[in-house]
């Protein structure tokens, strides 16, 4: 089906601009889920997230690419940035909520949530930055 | 939704109610406002997110950063009213292990000033 393809500049006032144009590019297929909607907003909105930042702290200019692709059974959204990289490996997971030191931790969320929000997900380094692929099936049924 | 807050004093509680969206273009002036009421010694502080129709790792983080700070002024903070996908980020997390959360605002108000915030 449809590919939808948004450019925004990596500001946080854009971030709102990505999660409206997916979900609206998710609500052009009638049976897809608003639970479902709900949760490709808060993977679509971690990943953009991730890519803005990494444009701030190198004061770039460069744009987040932000790729659409609605499937029959899913939608499937990339987000590629610019911002120099990063190895999903080495990112520290925040401790147990019980944990007397989780308080402490304030950021770091952003990959666990995606990952639990979207049905796939897949981090790798493109040239000069991040592409973060995220698949997210129009009702719980078509989880793989 | 453009993004607002609100303070109220309710029941001995200060509410701070946040409406819109939640996250990392919005999160600092929550975080600003709560850290504004800690500071002034509001140590009895309800989040209100009745009002609030998305909220990411960024909103969820500068509330656990509110939570810290409120505990260390020997304060209790809970929060009300997030709807079942905003509270999904809180079950998801675990967060609402440790943060008292309730369906209302009164309900938050009445656990805290019971001294029985400790379950929502």
């Amino acid at each position: 089906m449809g590919e939808v393809v948004l450019e925004i500049p990596a500001r946080p006032e854009y971030l709102v601009v990505a999660r409206q144009v997916v979900a609206a590019a998710a609500s052009v297929e009638p049976t897809f889920h608003d639970e479902r909607i709900d949760d490709l907003r808060i993977a679509v909105s971690e990943a953009t997230t991730n890519a803005i930042e990494a444009h701030t702290d190198l004061l770039s200019a460069d744009r987040i690419k932000i790729r659409c692709n609605l499937g029959d059974d899913s939608i499937e959204v990339e987000v590629q940035d610019q911002g120099g990289g990063f190895d999903p490996g080495e990112v520290e997971e925040p401790p147990e909520a019980t944990d007397p030191t989780r308080l402490e931790w304030e950021r770091g969320l952003g990959i666990p949530l995606m990952k639990q929000f979207a049905d796939e997900t897949e981090i790798r380094p493109t040239r000069g930055g991040t592409a973060v692929r995220l698949v997210v099936y129009r009702s719980s049924a078509f989880r793989r | 939704m453009d993004f607002g807050l609100d303070v109220t004093e309710r029941q001995g509680c200060t509410v701070l109610a946040a409406t819109g969206e939640v996250d990392v273009a919005t999160a600092p002036q929550l975080r600003q406002e709560a850290v504004r009421l800690v500071a002034a010694g509001q140590s009895r502080l309800v989040i209100d997110l009745s009002g609030v129709d998305f909220l990411d790792s960024t909103g969820l983080g500068v509330i656990v950063g509110v939570l810290k700070r409120v505990r260390t002024h020997d304060g209790v903070l809970a929060v009300a009213g997030a709807e079942n996908h905003v509270r999904k980020v809180f079950d998801i997390t675990r967060i609402s292990d440790v943060l008292p959360m309730f369906s209302t605002v009164d309900e938050a108000c009445v656990a805290i000033t019971s001294g029985d915030a400790s379950t929502g």
